[in-house]
């Protein structure tokens, strides 16, 4: 068995690690493309003009021939671009592989490398980059071209065009915020004379510090706190109580108490608190909605999909943008590329990835007048098919479209929050109505002054802010530890999770990394002319083969040819070698094994065969060892070939399901949860999206979180996989943490209370307590989940 | 005394117009992206004549 030969080199402008021997300039190593243009822009800077006239680096290298054909489609490009006149056009375009500060240099530089191009702005977080450019000078499509050969190529998806068409409202929250703050410190400054005492001849400020009190606590009432009036209002037609209900009634206690006491003269009224209360909460609202931007879980299998397809009339090819794609139309599909809708092969040698769709990773082998389904990715030479289903009804379509893929969010777990409010609001109301006919027989005003301090004081502002504040902070922990959640309430849904069910292929098997076992060993000469003839083909197997050997010495081929579907039958040095499956190699019908299997003969000699493993993830044994907590399952839609090397992982064979289909996994999903369980589901592919939706947590397994990943909670970067169990412990945690910190704002509102019921609250009482137990959570939470978050070694 | 009610109004004007640059900043996307000028301000701004190796 052979040993593959690997020295680390580091990139010499990025200090990536990079594959040997890739990208050399004048003697340095450099991991990428962009990294090495990069350099070479540096270090010819006096050749520059050179540069951007004549010369785009790695035009020949990289770029696909007639890729970007459809940039030209007005049609086309009208849909991508922000804004464009006759001069001008502006285009926002999404760039996956920006990583570093040498990508905004450079991408910032561009008008350096085309004249054409007036701006270019790069959005880091977002992997935006926005270009301005004359289009007299350099049309849409060279924009993009150049992008691709300096190695910044867009991702120009359907879904880009679809989007442009549904822009997100724009919310005011921090305009909100800043208003609320705004006011917060004026009212704090106009309140201070009134708590430290006015002489007598002061009394005339009084008034006025109140009037000014009431002028700046009309906007944060009426502008920064107006929804969760709305809020509150909505939810109660709904005929639910939530937190936004004693909320809305605490600010709206507040607020008519305050100008009740300032008209009458008898107080000075709780304005501050008011203030600070809402400008509180809106920031706990704000720290709950920065969520990671840079992932979009709105991606569907949209985003997946080309934005044009060819088109052959007339023996000419011509870009159509999908969504005119019509039945009867000759398309032609080339290596790499997804088939868009359902369709017959008419020519060329169909080898089909459908890895994305069923999940199952060798690529299938179809005959002239087969039904390709959209989805597949044809690999190796190119082909023609003829639509025979529009894109909007194709296979693929109408399983992302399934009722029963659609769930509403009705039925998702409950939060803490949602449940303790119910309660919550019923005891506030119970003790304020208890305070006021307590003492309205003996002191009216008494009771109402009670009946409205137990409001303030028992706002649930600690239970509002709790939440939002631990949760932040550990999908920050989450975050940098390559799990992505789609917002704060996944945390919970994840610490009550009891049944883990896992996909196979691509969620606990890699994609890409298969292992391959040689049984014969080759020496260096053979390893030479396997390495050759394999490096020569497009097919999986021979590129797995080629990174198994190794970088070695490309020798001579005199003769090449490759039988699809067989094997290679080639003369390299002299040499006769015929690589492929055993029926081609061996003629006869030889023992068949289970495993996928790739022979070689060397001038009539047989050398052994290459048998191809699946690769199972790392940390798998650790996401096993849950066995003993959680009820784990395997649901996979493949054969059971591998049920001999799964049973070690899972033991009992009772957790391995086999042959699912798409709608069996959803089935088998709500079964277990009809059964009581809560099921988080961890998959990969299309194939998963149902199950993954029907579950209450689905997670979306990726190794490239830029890729498409089906409709999920959370995404989890297929490194830390091993991490999962201690992502459940720390999710727990979480959700403990947020249970104490209720207790702290509950000791909190028992003190304010015992001051309220008596009905001698006084504004600087509430004005202390409010933002004291504010501060004390806030503190509390980020310490504990940061303390947490060491504990379980995520931090 | 009465000249409290003139700073009074000063200091909230002052606050007003803080307030309003806000909101204009705001607006025109300054707050859009917060982390890439923080890189830029670090990236050299050499014209393509001045020889540079390494």
């Amino acid at each position: 068995m052979s040993s593959r030969t690997d020295t680390a080199t580091t990139c010499y402008h990025c200090g990536n690690t990079c594959n040997d021997g890739l990208f050399i300039y004048e003697e340095k190593n450099f991991c990428c493309i962009g990294c090495e243009n990069v350099f070479k822009i540096l270090s010819k800077s006096g050749l520059c003009n050179y540069y951007s006239y004549n010369f785009h680096p790695g035009a020949n290298r990289s770029r696909v021939e007639k890729r970007f054909e459809y940039l030209d489609e007005a049609a086309i490009v009208k849909d991508l671009v922000d804004y464009t006149d006759d001069k001008i056009t502006i285009a926002t375009l999404y760039i996956p592989y920006i990583h570093c500060s040498s990508c905004i240099w450079l991408l910032e530089n561009l008008n350096r490398i085309d004249p054409g191009i007036y701006y270019s702005r790069v959005d880091f977080l977002k992997k935006q980059v926005v270009v301005r450019f004359s289009n007299n000078v350099i049309t849409f499509r060279q924009v993009v071209e150049l992008m691709v050969d300096i190695g910044y190529e867009p991702l120009i998806s359907l879904h880009d065009v679809i989007k442009q068409q549904q822009k997100l409202p724009k919310d005011n929250l921090v305009k909100k915020i800043a208003v609320a703050g705004f006011c917060f410190g004026n009212v704090m400054l106009l309140s201070f004379p009134e708590y430290l005492g006015l002489s007598g001849y002061e009394q005339s400020f009084r008034q006025f510090f109140g009037w000014l009190n009431i002028l700046f606590s009309l906007p944060v009432v009426f502008y920064s706190g107006r929804e969760y009036f709305s809020s509150a209002w909505n939810n109660l037609r709904k005929k639910v109580l939530n937190i936004d209900f004693p909320l809305a009634l605490g600010i709206a206690v507040l607020f008519i108490r305050t100008v009740a006491e300032i008209i009458t003269h008898k107080g000075p009224g709780f304005a501050d608190t008011l203030c600070g209360l809402v400008f509180f909460l809106l920031v706990g609202k704000f720290v709950q909605k920065k969520t990671y931007h840079h992932i979009s879980f709105e991606r569907d299998y949209r985003s997946f999909f080309p934005v044009a397809v060819q088109v052959i009339e007339e023996e000419r090819e011509r870009p159509v943008p999908l969504s005119d794609l019509k039945v009867g139309q000759r398309i032609h599909i080339r290596h790499n590329e997804i088939i868009p809708g359902d369709a017959i092969l008419l020519r060329g040698n169909a080898k089909i990835d459908f890895s994305f769709v069923t999940g199952e990773a060798i690529p299938v082998t179809k005959s002239l007048g087969e039904i390709v389904y959209a989805g597949g990715r044809q690999v190796g030479e190119s082909i023609e098919l003829e639509v025979v289903k529009p894109v909007s009804q194709s296979y693929l379509t109408q399983l992302w479209n399934n009722e029963a893929f659609k769930r509403s969010q009705e039925d998702r777990m409950q939060t803490f929050n949602e449940r303790v409010s119910k309660y919550f609001i019923v005891v506030l109301l119970a003790i304020a109505f208890g305070a006021l006919l307590y003492w309205l027989p003996s002191d009216f005003t008494r009771g109402l002054s009670a009946f409205t301090a137990v409001l303030i004081v028992a706002c649930p502002c600690a239970l509002a802010l709790s939440t939002p504040f631990t949760m932040s902070a550990a999908l920050g922990v989450f975050d940098r530890n390559l799990f992505y959640l789609k917002n704060t309430a996944v945390v919970e849904q994840l610490a009550r999770i009891d049944t883990i069910v896992l996909d196979k292929t691509g969620t606990i098997t890699t994609n890409t990394e298969n292992n391959v076992i040689s049984y014969d060993d080759l020496n260096h000469v053979q390893r030479q002319l396997i390495y050759t003839v394999c490096s020569n083909s497009g097919h999986p197997l021979s590129r797995q083969i080629c990174d198994f050997l190794g970088h070695q010495k490309k020798l001579e081929v005199s003769e090449y040819n490759e039988i699809s579907g067989k094997g290679i039958y080639a003369q390299v040095n002299g040499h006769m070698i015929k690589v492929g499956s055993s029926e081609f190699v061996l003629g006869g019908s030889e023992a068949v094994h289970q495993a996928t299997e790739v022979h070689m003969v060397i001038n009539g000699k047989y050398h052994g065969y290459f048998t191809f493993k699946h690769h199972y993830r790392d940390g798998l044994e650790d996401v096993i060892q849950l066995n003993k907590k959680y009820n784990i399952q395997l649901l996979s839609g493949d054969q059971d070939h591998e049920k001999n090397d799964l049973m070690a992982y899972f033991k009992r064979e009772e957790c391995l399901h086999f042959n699912q289909s798409p709608q069996q996994k959803l089935n088998f999903i709500a079964g277990l949860q009809r059964a009581g369980n809560k099921v988080m589901m961890i998959g990969d592919g299309l194939n998963d999206s149902g199950a993954l939706k029907q579950s209450d947590l689905g997670v979306a397994i990726t190794d490239n979180v830029n890729n498409f990943t089906p409709g999920s909670d959370a995404i989890l970067d297929g490194r830390s996989l091993a991490k999962l169990p201690r992502f459940l412990r720390f999710s727990k945690d979480a959700v403990n943490i947020i249970h104490v910190s209720f207790l702290i704002s509950l000791t909190y509102n028992l003190i304010g209370l015992s001051f309220a019921v008596t009905g001698a609250l006084s504004p600087l009482t509430a004005a202390i307590l409010m933002p004291l137990s504010t501060a004390t959570i806030i503190s509390f939470t980020s310490i504990a989940t940061h303390v947490a978050a060491k504990k379980r070694k995520l931090a | 005394m009465s000249i409290i009610y003139f700073l009074i109004g000063c200091s909230i004007l002052l606050a007003l117009i803080f307030l309003f640059a806000f909101f204009y900043a705001q607006r025109h996307g300054q707050h859009d992206d917060l982390y890439t000028p923080s890189v830029r301000i670090l990236l050299d701004e050499k014209e393509p004549g001045e020889e540079e190796n390494d």
